[in-house]
């Protein structure tokens, strides 16, 4: 440890640390481009430099090692002045390009040349010109003008990614960002280089040009693209996800995700196949129903069959909530062929962050309750019972079990299929009654992902059951001061209702005196209830998530 | 109670002043001597009114080689008070990259203020010299590109009251 003085405050801190990671730790924000907390010191863009007493010159912040009794002002005249000028030969040959670029609102050059500059140019010239538009991968485009060659982006995937596909060529103010001969920038996690560029360099080609980002909402969510439950942020408008961010969290995804999470995980819920009421199918054909008409229906086909008759699939896909009902309400009615299907690809995983179980909850929805007792109820058997004949009825939540191989051809045999569906897939094909169920985009819970963290996802998308405003979801400045009117507040606001509140409708129309008025509500009796969960709560989990406590014994049979 | 207010009297009228025929007489003589002179009002609807360039009527799209100027850029929807703009940008093959697929302003939200032709950094939303604006029902009052473009040789006048008053 040494002792230090930042800006006449001192502070004690390890020795290996550099000054901006010293001030940083102690809450000093010194401007950077280049650096990055977890990639190598490059020490380019000198927008970091700082005034150490008895040293001859300005040192960068972010090359230098913090010494016993080191004296460092990162505000004096000196410094002041050495900011502005870097700044201004940064912007020598930076086009004007803020009103069409993506990056604008967010961007590191905008702020600091509005914090930290005079905001003047002496250059008289024409800036050197440099090719646009240019798709460096099938995610990422690039505007070479724009780029200050802080090389955070290469650096990322040389080190990060361990897959060294951009480089820059020419020297001077010539120096072009590109891609090697040959190559494509096309790795699973190009598009973390559009959140790491500084500047609108990078730039996101699905999220190109469809919003501002100050018109937008952010909301803090949960990829639920694989078992790692990536940290991520949700950015709406008009009530429909435009994209996906990386959200800080050193235990689970550091400032990452790939692009498989930040594409696919949210394009279904605005997609034309939602099931936007709950059905019944009459004649053949499902019809749009009222949710009573349709929870009615769902309890009485239940009560008609033996409870042997019955089995019920539970959902990696869905969070503990649900699944923690649907085990209840089983146990309720005595029914004990309960399990669900596991998504499982070996190839998914990685050394980075991608893991093979290819669902954000299969440890939540195992540890909740969702297994069969013996191997007889597992849902290899209920599959084999369905064909036989001994399984009459089957109750699905939140799974298109119909598009594994093997099961669909089974389907038809079954005498009544209930299922919570969020959009039309293959299962509901098969179906009888389908209950329109919320996206994770639309509801309250927890997912517990691959090492047992238990994290919490909140609604970004409003539907009848939760109101922006009243349910104090996340608001942008158009949802704030927008008239019922407007046409920006007309976003589609669909009749879906969460799993766990679907199955709660069930229960009580079948006898079960249960008092659930919210999500937090349920997750409190598993907290009572469950060892694992024992102690944790919404607070407890807060932002960053919060561990289960798991045996050895659980901890093998995770998956 | 310790803050009541001053009682204010009535002033006290002169005998003169209370007989009010002197004032009436003087107050008709002012009314007379405006009859006879020269008269003021305009005939509006009949008669139009030209505002100079300095007035500011509706906001418009300033349309140049059968394109709008605007690249979408969201500034002016952002810096208005009323919370009358609403763009959609996407991307065009021109050299400007970005342009709006839907450009709408809420004439009922409209304040008439100016500060969306201010902010622009294209020059590309000005404000016309139009204020007649009769609406039916409120969707109409939505006006959106096919309303809003109008050639820029149109609006000269106060493209180059902008320039001068830069
Ligand atoms: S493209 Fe962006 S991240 Fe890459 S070197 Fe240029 S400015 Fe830095
Ligand atoms: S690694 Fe998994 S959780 Fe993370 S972004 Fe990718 S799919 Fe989502
Ligand atoms: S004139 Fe003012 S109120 Fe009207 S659209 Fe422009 S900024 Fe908005
Ligand atoms: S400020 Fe100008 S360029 Fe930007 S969106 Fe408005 S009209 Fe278009």
């Amino acid at each position: 440890m040494v002792k230090i003085t930042i800006d006449e405050k001192v502070f004690e801190v390890e020795n290996n640390l550099t000054i901006i990671q010293a001030a940083r730790q102690n809450g000093i924000h010194i401007p950077h481009f280049c650096w990055h907390p977890t990639l190598s010191v490059s020490g380019n863009c000198r927008v970091c430099l700082v005034e150490v007493e008895k040293m001859p010159k300005l040192v960068i912040a972010c090359a230098t090692q913090v010494a016993e009794g080191m004296v460092v002002k990162t505000n004096s005249e000196k410094v002041v002045k050495a900011r502005n000028a870097v700044l201004e030969f940064i912007l020598i040959n930076h086009p004007l390009d803020c009103p069409i670029c993506d990056e604008a609102g967010e961007c590191k050059l905008q702020d600091y040349a509005y914090k930290y500059s005079v905001g003047e140019s002496r250059f008289d010239f024409d800036k050197v010109r440099k090719p646009k538009r240019v798709e460096l991968g099938p995610n990422v485009m690039l505007d070479t003008e724009r780029c200050i060659m802080c090389s955070r982006c290469i650096r990322f995937c040389d080190e990060i990614v361990k897959k060294p596909q951009l480089v820059f060529t020419q020297r001077g103010d010539h120096v072009e960002l590109t891609t090697f001969p040959g190559e494509k920038l096309d790795n699973n996690y190009s598009m973390n280089v559009i959140d790491l560029c500084p500047v609108g360099a990078l730039t996101s080609k699905d999220f190109r040009f469809k919003s501002r980002v100050w018109d937008m909402s952010s909301t803090d969510s949960i990829c639920v693209g694989c078992s790692r439950g990536c940290n991520t942020k949700m950015w709406v408008r008009n009530n429909e996800i435009l994209r996906l961010t990386p959200r800080y969290n050193s235990s689970v995804n550091q400032y990452w995700m790939c692009d498989h999470g930040r594409l696919n995980t949210f394009k279904h819920i605005n997609s034309p196949n939602r099931i936007n009421a709950p059905m019944i199918r009459k004649e053949g054909r499902l019809i749009d129903v009222g949710w009573d008409e349709a929870i009615a229906k769902a309890a009485s086909e239940l009560k008609s069959y033996k409870k042997s008759e019955i089995a019920a699939l539970g959902s990696a896909h869905a969070t503990n909530e649900d699944n923690y009902l649907m085990a209840k309400l089983m146990n309720f009615i005595g029914v004990k062929r309960i399990d669900f299907l596991p998504h499982l690809d070996e190839n998914n995983k990685d050394n980075i962050l991608l893991q093979e179980d290819k669902s954000p909850n299969s440890f939540g929805a195992k540890t909740v309750g969702v297994k069969p007792e013996t191997i007889e109820y597992s849902y290899q058997h209920i599959i084999e019972d369905i064909k036989n004949g001994k399984v009459k009825a089957l109750y699905v939540i939140d799974d298109d079990i119909a598009s594994n191989p093997g099961i669909a051809h089974v389907l038809p045999k079954l005498e009544f299929l209930l299922i919570h569906a969020s959009n039309e897939n293959e299962t509901v094909k098969y179906a009888d009654v389908v209950l329109a169920s919320s996206t994770y985009a639309e509801k309250h819970g927890t997912f517990t992902n691959f090492s047992g963290r238990v994290q919490r996802n909140k609604p970004a998308i409003s539907t009848l059951e939760h109101d922006r405003v009243l349910d104090n979801m996340s608001l942008s400045r158009l949802d704030r001061f927008g008239a019922h009117n407007d046409r920006w507040t007309r976003g589609i606001k669909r009749d879906t209702r969460a799993t766990w509140r679907i199955i709660n409708s069930i229960a009580a129309i079948l006898g079960a005196k249960w008092k659930y008025n919210n999500c937090e509500d349920v997750f409190n009796e598993i907290a009572a209830s469950v060892t694992a969960f024992n102690g944790l709560s919404y607070s407890k989990i807060g932002n960053s998530g919060a561990l289960i406590s798991v045996t050895k014994e659980q901890a093998k049979v995770r998956l | 109670m310790e803050n009541q207010k001053p009682i204010i009297h009535r002033k006290d009228l002169h005998w003169w002043e209370l007989f009010y025929i002197p004032q009436i007489i003087n107050g008709m003589r002012i009314t007379l001597s405006q009859v006879f002179r020269p008269k003021f009002t305009r005939q509006y609807p009949e008669e139009k009114w030209n505002p100079p360039s300095s007035f500011r009527g509706r906001p418009v799209l300033v349309e140049q080689n059968g394109v709008e100027r605007c690249v979408a850029c969201g500034l002016c929807s952002r810096v208005c008070p009323a919370l009358a703009i609403d763009v959609q940008a996407s991307e065009t093959e021109l050299l400007k990259e970005r342009y709006p697929v839907r450009f709408e302003i809420n004439m009922l939200r409209c304040i008439f203020c100016g500060f969306c032709e201010e902010v622009c950094p294209e020059e590309a939303i000005v404000m016309s010299k139009e204020f007649e604006l009769v609406f039916r029902h409120q969707e109409d009052a939505i006006f959106g590109k096919d309303k809003l473009l109008i050639p820029a040789d149109k609006l000269k006048d106060r493209l180059e009251f902008l320039r001068k008053n830069r």
